[in-house]
């Protein structure tokens, strides 16, 4: 026990020091010590601020704060999201996005976008709520395509079924794309994923669903866990598998559907970050997915700084930072998993 | 405990399982027995509520298994599958702990004191308390078979299901958790029903066996009636044959392999023989099937050698089996290969003769020496003294012997030692009357199992009346000249 209280102090440690430096780094320095009595301030209205530039308060409260927090919201639902699908399926190759779920997620933003669809009364979540729709229709697709091929519906038919429904929509979003006109800008830059500029309207959207999806997902840690010995095992032991893991599957969806609305797609965090945390922590989800949400947060943050500060004044999209850090990670776990499994069959 | 009745069921629309109806009563460890694809595992996963069935009824303490939820049936049924996923490196303790889930009832139920002795007592019973913080990718097959066994025991359930639960043990472990599967229904009143592969472990352990033939049952007896020769041979199209188990009132079956030795037909004959001053011992070129009570090596068995060994009227019989192992393995005689007896008859005394039958022949070799012959018919006027053995009769039979064949060579060639006794006119020194052999005597049938089939061996029969022949000459020719030797000193 003494080693999770441990793992908790050093992700929440890690968590606050990227948020300091995600919101002190930038073409304005902004020091520590001003960012927390800014913030203080925020929250605290008696403290005085009178000595900071207002400059500096308003890049902070308007601008960097805003942006760290929506990373950090962002990179904690993929996060979570990853664990649970990897629980669920067993296997830590799966992940929202080869799964094709943020592909579905991406589709349902991309015509929301080219249509300008807007439900009435729902107004600014129409985007996330088609993007969450779509994600939760491309999981069904996904998981009824792969039964259909194999019953027993092995973990890699389903991971195999994710990457064809991937391209097929990756590429049926190149071709809204160029049938686009003028929106084609607006919709590439969303596409490559970004946090930039949202403001604090983005962090209202995600919000909610993040905190609904990760409730969910977190009430059914003890399910996992069963879960990750075989669906057969969890319902030997009373889990009843075949709601718990629509629950799931509903649940990390909503998780990824609204993050891919307000960041566009950026992949890698869902597969990466539960890994590093199983392997740094052991794969108990009552700890595994709460440490997950702080890890993929704080990660998050710094691929974003990076990708802001790398070659500044140009902003990369933050997609490309994830899937540089995360291309060769995958690459790892995989070489890893084999020698694992020839070890394995070797006892 | 548990009822089915009129199962029937499998994954489309043609049944695996066919009609098939049985009860297991509390307290049973129940079997369930069948070739490859009779539907055994399928059985199994509609009786654990995996597998939907599509008519029948399952019922456990006479309420239907489909109007009780997942948690509920946990609580009640454990289920321990031949295969268990293990995906991420969880703990043992972890995995374990697992088990208690269906009884931890709402969200935020915390692990109680309660639970955790469970879990520690389960991992204490399978053995696997030593190692319970270590990674169950770590382990062994049969290490972490203990360790599902231990998460299925914190379920506490009253029916534990398994499917071929020794598949990846070795032997030791084998017998260590059925031992304790047995213990557990007769302690705790555990109903265990089991799947097995192996005939005999089921037949060593259960109470009940069901045998599954084509998704039907087939039989549904104790162990007894169920592993039977006919039976089990038109189940599984295989050549078995039965034997009892040595010290339980159970069944064994063993495989009969259907290779013909390429081997020429070996004729057991004086060729083999050697003699030396010490023992006349005689090597087969195959190991032959024995029932002899010789020093070493008696009972039933396979035995390649056999030693006549001369010992002194004085030798001290105190420890005379270890003495005898010492002696052949000194003489460059394997032990577990050789039979071995004694006798204080002077070797060279010996009497032997091949006998030809149709199709067949028997060797016989006799020592005899009469010197403390007695009349079993008053035996109770002798006390008991272990002498070297002064009648020795080996009885080669060139030929297959059914078990029946053996125990009546036995009898035949008794009889006719006997009948030597008589026309010799040996005396009990004791009594004055006739003797029917001496205190010491030994006897050997070894057959070579090869050629021709020789179903009985009763005193009319050809291979009676060959033993009786040559037992008879054998024995005649010996004691006379072993009474020559000694009027001659």
């Amino acid at each position: 026990m003494k080693s999770k209280a441990f793992a908790y102090v050093f992700a929440t440690v890690f968590l606050i020091v990227a948020m300091l430096l995600g919101i002190s780094i930038g073409s304005v320095h902004v020091p520590i010590v001003n960012i927390i009595q800014i913030i203080g301030a925020e929250i605290f209205r008696f403290i005085s601020i009178d000595h900071i530039d207002p400059m500096q308060t308003n890049i902070v409260m308007s601008i960097r704060l805003p942006r760290v927090l929506l990373a950090a919201l962002v990179g904690a639902a993929l996060a979570i999201a990853g664990a649970a699908f990897q629980g669920l399926l067993r296997n830590p190759l799966a992940d929202p996005y080869t799964l094709g779920v943020s592909s579905g997620a991406s589709v349902g933003a991309v015509m929301t976008l080219f249509f300008q669809f807007s439900i009435p009364f729902v107004g600014a979540f129409t985007l996330p709520l088609l993007s969450i729709l779509s994600a939760f229709l491309t999981i069904f697709l996904v998981l009824g395509f792969a039964r259909k091929i194999d019953k027993g519906m092995k973990v890699e038919t389903i991971i195999l079924t994710g990457i064809i429904f991937s391209s097929f929509l990756g590429a049926f979003i190149s071709l809204v794309i160029a049938l686009t006109g003028e929106e084609l800008r607006q919709i590439i830059g969303w596409l490559l994923g970004s946090v930039s500029m949202r403001g604090w309207t983005y962090i209202k959207i995600i919000l909610p669903f993040f905190l609904i999806g990760s409730i969910i997902i977190m009430a059914n840690s003890k399910e996992l866990n069963a879960m990750s010995f075989g669906e057969e095992r969890a319902q030997h032991l009373g889990v009843n598998v075949q709601r718990r893991k629509m629950v799931i599957l509903i649940a990390g969806s909503i998780l990824t559907g609204a993050a891919v609305a307000v960041s566009g797609t950026i992949g890698f965090v869902g597969l990466v970050i539960p890994h590093l945390t199983r392997i740094l922590w052991g794969p108990d989800h009552r700890h595994l997915l709460p440490l997950s949400i702080l890890t993929g947060s704080g990660f998050l943050i710094l691929a974003d700084l990076v990708s802001r500060t790398i070659i500044s004044p140009i902003e990369l999209p933050i997609g490309v930072i994830t899937a540089l850090i995360g291309a060769p990670a995958f690459g790892l776990i995989l070489m890893k998993r084999r020698s694992v499994e020839r070890s394995g069959s070797d006892a | 405990m548990l009822k089915v009745e009129q199962l029937s069921g499998g994954y489309s629309n043609e049944p695996i399982v066919k009609d098939v109806s049985f009860q297991v009563q509390k307290g049973e460890l129940f079997g369930i027995l069948g070739p490859n694809g009779s539907g055994k595992t399928t059985l199994l996963k509609m009786i654990s509520g995996i597998l939907p069935f599509q008519s029948g009824k399952i019922s456990i303490k006479g309420q239907s298994i489909k109007s009780f939820s997942m948690k509920e049936l946990a609580k009640m049924m454990a289920v321990l599958s031949q295969h268990s996923s293990q995906a991420f490196s969880y703990t043992v303790k972890e995995t374990v702990s697992l088990g208690r889930y269906a009884h931890q009832t709402g969200w935020f139920r915390s692990w109680s004191e309660e639970d955790e002795r469970i879990v520690q007592e389960s991992m204490e019973q399978t053995g696997i308390r030593a190692f319970q913080n270590k990674s169950i990718q770590e382990l062994s097959g049969g290490e972490r078979q203990r360790v599902f066994l231990a998460q299925a025991l914190v379920q506490e359930p009253e029916i534990l299901l398994l499917d071929e639960p020794t598949n990846h043990l070795d032997l030791s472990y084998q017998k260590e958790l059925l031992d304790l599967l047995k213990r557990w229904t007769r302690e705790k009143g555990l109903t265990v029903i089991s799947i097995f592969h192996d005939l005999n472990l089921a037949s060593l352990y259960c109470d009940r066996l069901l045998l599954l033939e084509n998704g039907s049952v087939h039989t549904n007896a104790t162990p007894n009636e169920v592993v039977k020769v006919e039976k089990i041979k038109e189940v599984y199209h295989t050549d078995v044959e039965k034997h009892p188990h040595p010290s339980i009132p159970v069944p064994q079956m063993v495989l009969l392999p259907s290779f013909k030795n390429e081997e020429n037909i070996v004729e057991i004959g004086p060729e083999f023989m050697h003699f030396s001053k010490e023992h006349i011992s005689l090597h087969a070129p195959v190991p032959l099937r024995t029932m002899s009570s010789g020093v070493i090596g008696s009972g039933v068995g396979w035995h390649q050698t056999f030693v006549n060994r001369h010992v002194d009227k004085t030798y001290d019989c105190s420890d005379h089996r270890s003495e005898m192992l010492h002696y052949l393995k000194e003489h460059g005689f394997e032990p577990s290969q050789t039979i071995g007896m004694m006798t204080a008859v002077w070797l060279e005394d010996v009497s032997y003769k091949l006998i030809k039958g149709d199709d067949f022949s028997i060797f016989v070799i006799v020592t005899a020496g009469v010197s403390n012959a007695v009349d079993a018919s008053k035996s109770d006027q002798h006390s008991f003294e272990m002498i070297p053995g002064t009648i020795n009769t080996w009885v080669f039979v060139n030929g297959q012997l059914t078990e029946e064949a053996f125990i009546q060579s036995i009898m035949t060639a008794t009889e006719a030692k006997v009948k030597v006794m008589d026309s010799e006119k040996v005396l009990d020194r004791v009594t004055g009357t006739t003797a029917t052999g001496t205190s010491t005597d030994s006897i050997l049938i070894a057959a070579t199992q090869m050629g021709k089939k020789l179903e009985f061996a009763g005193t009319i029969t050809p291979l009676g009346k060959l033993i009786s022949q040559g037992v008879f000459e054998c024995t005649t020719e010996a004691v006379q000249k072993s009474r020559q030797r000694l009027k001659a000193k």
